[in-house]
């Protein structure tokens, strides 16, 4: 008998060419690991506490990571990894980070906890820009003016957190994203006009008007229009003292706390219910909905709705949640990233803020590490989060479909 | 229970799909709805389904006036429907397609999957429809997902339940099986509207005929009171052949070559599974064989759309296994694919662009960078006067037109042209008769020109007329060779099913 493919081992053309693909990657990692992170001696201290830290050597770990790497690119390439092979591209690209870190850290010591804590909350904007990403096109609406969404609502909720409370703040923040997502609904559900194009205009359109506002009303009156004290972070009793992931997760604003529940229930909403059976039908084959009795252009407006109403939370993050103020752009492309991390998530709101942590691990690493003299120019450190995105759903996460119906009105008749 | 369309009439841009059209369905009776492609049936049963709102005339139940402005309110006044082209959403599973609309609900409007499965199940059993509720609709065949479409009439107790030709996408056997079911929803005091291009199956399920033509009721009969040919003439206007008209063949040089072809799904399963058969010039081979025995995958691996694990395609001695799709069109091969709306049209185009689709780069229709769209007009009309395409303007999406005319424009694409060799895949779904006529005529006409053809159909009937030698496909491999003039339709099905005809058992 000739031989025959055994249990775990790639079978068709197209798994062994990815297969293989995902061994060269390893071996690139390895020779980075050689050549780079073994250039830079002494220990990193790795704070994970006020009081204590681990150290990591720098050019050992590197060596050691490096030789790890190679054997598993040899069996990758030599009989695939099977099953496992999820779990050791996790558990390696963590590595692979860490290594980063000692070398960027190399001969000094920077707060790791501080940094993991920074993520998280930085990811708030991205996350809850997201969802309302993925309400949208799960409904078969493009959304591209997330990023428009953020910015009008960052801008009106620091004034009106200014002039009242943070409260009433936020809420004119839900109320700004829910005004633009009507007009694209409008826009895109009665009128059919191109969906990207409106949400090109909306984009254009906070960006121009914020820019003057902060201009011409902002800035003559700071002190009263634009400045207010942001929420202080609530510890919550018990998960809080968890060493090191206490501090990371349960040490945070509520908007953190906000934007976890709000993954939480978009998450159950889209598979667990009546009203997700029917967006993600809407999103996917309106007809066949359409068809069956469903509404589809009220519950793509309804949805539309809610969308805009999460990205304004997600607006109000920064006057409210971190900075205390607006400043022009102060969003600078989030809302962009937040449809990234859609994509990377597969327009799954788990797998989104995934992608929203991986860019907010990017940027706070971007923070930490422009202490250290590493050499390595921060724009590129900006490009990480971009160029991790291709890779992994180019290489590794494979076809990511978007909904089918995304961008087509539906015509009832 | 009565439903009653009163002097219905629907038009769209440049023409009146219905015109005054008037009928009526009771509970318990079957009425068959037969006409030309374009007549207008589906537009009518839109109408009564509340998917279009008619520009005259009214509905009645029970003899009362009521007024639809939605599916919602049909699916309320006790109507279901199953259309023409399914509408399930290929990304689901059988339970969600089926509860959407009619979720079984928990607390907070959490959706009660169990429910949802355990009533798929009730129907499904109920009715013998042997679903699994948890499958996902892209999986399945097509005859499976139209019991899919079936369960979800079902489950919104539908009192008249309208099927669009539903028989054209089945299996002689699914054919069967779906009778018993009309049957039973019969037996269980429903109305049934069925609507047909197989005047045999009207004959035998209905209780009544209309025919429809031009938008028009032009008759109304009793399958007692008449026969195929008088329907066929009524619906036409005209006597129709309902037999191929054909001399026997004068095979010449093999132009197609398949040897030992062998296809592999992704997931592993072999379904073709080292084919290998010849079509010579001037001759017709058909494929027959239960749907989903191989037929489908080998047809797009011999067009290109697929790539064999092993073995090779030759066409007119040339080796073309790793040509692509295009290299193989211009060497000079027609494909005309299983599933028209998926991959023989480019739906939201138009019709004039559409039967240009494989020759665009002609220098008859482009040159250089620029089309010649003059040419292309010209040719596309010549297309549409031919095979009696049902448009009033060719420049109008390929969607506007009716599922066999949108049929129609794939076969006129293909064989219009100078073919050696065509691969035809259920070359007649969805055309009424008079076009049948026509199609088979010309398929014979360019056999006779010297093509060879290959005509792979799941309609027995097709096959054995059409056909001058009959390749049985049963799991992927070919398990008979046969002459349709010297074997018995009975012995072809018991090839089909995976046995032998006792005479020759060894
Ligand atoms: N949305 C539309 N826009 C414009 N014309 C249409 C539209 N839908 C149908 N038509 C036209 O109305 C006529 C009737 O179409 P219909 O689909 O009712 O035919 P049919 O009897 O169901 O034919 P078939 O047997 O081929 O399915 C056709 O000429 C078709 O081109
Ligand atoms: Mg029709």
């Amino acid at each position: 008998m000739s031989t025959v493919a055994g249990p775990g081992m790639v079978v068709s053309a197209e798994q062994r060419k990815r297969a293989r693909n995902v061994g060269f990657a390893y071996l690139v990692l390895a020779m980075v690991c050689f050549f780079v992170f073994t250039r830079r001696p002494g220990d990193a201290g790795f704070k994970i506490s006020e009081t204590s830290q681990f150290t990591l050597p720098a050019q050992g770990f590197g060596w050691a990571l490096g030789i790890v790497l190679v054997a598993i690119a040899a069996a990758q390439l030599l009989r695939g990894l099977g099953k496992l092979s999820n779990v050791v591209l996790a558990l390696a690209t963590a590595a692979f980070f860490m290594s980063f870190l000692a070398w960027a850290a190399a001969g000094d010591s920077f707060s790791f906890v501080g940094m993991l804590q920074d993520t998280v909350s930085r990811s708030v904007p991205i996350t809850l820009g997201a969802i309302g990403g993925i309400l949208s096109e799960r409904s078969g609406v493009i959304n591209i003016s997330i990023e428009g969404m953020l910015l009008a609502a960052a801008c009106t909720s620091a004034i009106a957190a200014s002039l009242t409370n943070l409260w009433l703040g936020t809420l004119v923040g839900v109320l700004t994203g829910m005004a633009l997502a009507a007009v694209l609904a409008v826009m895109s559900i009665r009128y059919k006009v191109d969906q990207v194009i409106v949400g090109f205009a909306i984009n254009f359109f906070a960006l121009g008007i914020t820019s003057f506002i902060s201009f011409r009303v902002l800035v003559p009156n700071r002190d009263t229009m634009n400045n207010l004290l942001p929420v202080m972070p609530i510890r919550i009793p018990v998960l809080a003292d968890i060493p090191f992931f206490g501090g990371i997760f349960f040490d945070q604003t509520i908007f953190v706390y906000f934007s976890f529940l709000a993954v939480a229930v978009t998450t159950w909403g889209l598979y667990r219910t009546k009203w997700g059976l029917r967006t993600r039908a809407i999103g996917e084959y309106p007809k066949a909905a359409g068809t069956l009795g469903v509404d589809v252009n009220k519950l793509r407006y309804r949805n539309l709705l809610l969308a805009g109403g999460v990205a304004g939370i997600g607006g109000a993050w920064w006057p409210i949640g971190i900075v205390g103020r607006f400043d022009q752009n102060i969003t600078n492309g989030r809302g962009f990233i937040a449809l990234a991390a859609v994509i990377f998530g597969r327009w799954h709101p788990v797998g989104a803020l995934c992608g929203a942590l991986v860019f907010a691990l990017s940027e706070a690493v971007r923070l930490k590490i422009g202490n250290f003299d590493t050499g390595i120019p921060s724009e590129f450190l900006i490009m990480a989060p971009y160029v991790v995105t291709i890779i992994v759903v180019a290489g590794f996460i494979g076809a990511s479909r978007a909904p089918k119906a995304a961008g087509q009105p539906y015509e009832d008749q | 229970m009565k439903f009653e369309l009163r002097g219905i009439t629907k038009r769209f841009p440049g023409i009146v799909a219905n015109d005054q059209v008037s009928l009526s369905i009771s509970t318990g009776e079957v009425l068959a709805l037969i006409g030309e492609n374009g007549a207008g049936k589906s537009t009518l049963m839109n109408v009564l389904y509340g998917i279009y709102r008619p520009d005259e005339g009214e509905l009645m139940v029970d003899g009362k006036p009521i007024h639809f402005s939605s599916p919602a309110d049909a699916i309320a006044a006790g109507i279901g429907m199953v259309h023409q082209h399914f509408m399930l959403v290929p990304v689901m599973t059988v339970a969600e397609n089926v509860v959407l609309g009619v979720e079984p609900t928990g607390r907070l409007g959490s959706l009660d999957i169990a429910e949802a499965r355990r009533m798929v199940r009730e129907v499904s059993d109920k009715y013998k429809l042997e679903l699994d509720p948890d499958a996902v609709i892209e999986d399945l065949p097509v005859g499976v997902r139209q019991r899919v479409e079936i369960v979800k009439v079902l489950m919104r107790d539908a009192q008249i339940v309208v099927f669009d030709e539903p028989t054209a996408v089945l299996t002689p056997s699914e054919i069967l099986e779906f009778f018993e079911i009309v049957r039973t929803l019969v037996g269980a005091g429903r109305g049934v509207i069925f609507i047909t291009h197989k005047l045999k199956e009207a004959l035998t399920i209905a209780d009544r005929i209309n025919v429809l033509r031009r938008g028009k009721v032009v008759g109304e009969t009793a399958p007692s009171a008449t026969n195929e040919d008088e329907i066929a003439e009524m619906m036409v206007g005209r006597a129709v052949q309902l037999v191929v008209d054909k001399h026997s063949a004068k095979p010449g040089d093999v132009m197609l070559a398949v040897r030992d072809l062998t296809v592999v799904e992704p997931d592993g399963r072999t379904v073709v599974d080292g084919v290998s058969f010849e079509v010579r010039r001037g001759e017709i081979v058909g494929v027959a064989g239960v749907q989903g025995n191989g037929q489908t995958e080998l047809v797009e691996a011999i067009a290109g759309l697929r790539r064999a694990a092993g073995g090779s395609v030759t066409l007119a001695g040339r080796d073309i296994t790793g040509d692509s799709p295009r290299e193989r069109h211009v060497a000079g091969m027609a494909h005309i694919p299983e599933d028209r709306q998926k991959q023989g049209l480019v739906v939201d185009m138009s019709i004039v662009e559409n039967l240009v689709l494989t020759r665009y780069h002609d220098p008859e229709f482009s040159s250089g960078v620029r089309m010649n769209w003059a040419g292309a007009k010209e040719k596309a009309a010549a297309m549409v006067a031919a095979y009696d395409i049902r448009t009033t303007d060719p420049s109008q999406a390929a969607s506007t037109l009716s599922g066999g005319n949108q049929q129609k424009v794939i076969v006129a694409r293909e064989l219009s042209r100078d073919i050696k060799v065509a691969v035809a895949a259920q070359p007649t779904r969805g055309i009424d008769v008079g076009s049948i006529e026509y199609v088979h005529a010309q398929m014979v006409k360019e056999r006779d020109n010297g093509v060879a053809m290959l005509v792979v159909s799941t309609e027995l009937d097709e096959v054995m007329a059409l056909s001058d030698r009959v390749l049985v496909m049963y799991r992927g491999k070919i398990v008979a060779d046969l002459d349709p003039r010297t074997v018995s339709h009975m012995d072809v099905g018991l090839y089909m099913a995976g046995s032998r005809p006792t005479a020759v058992s060894s």
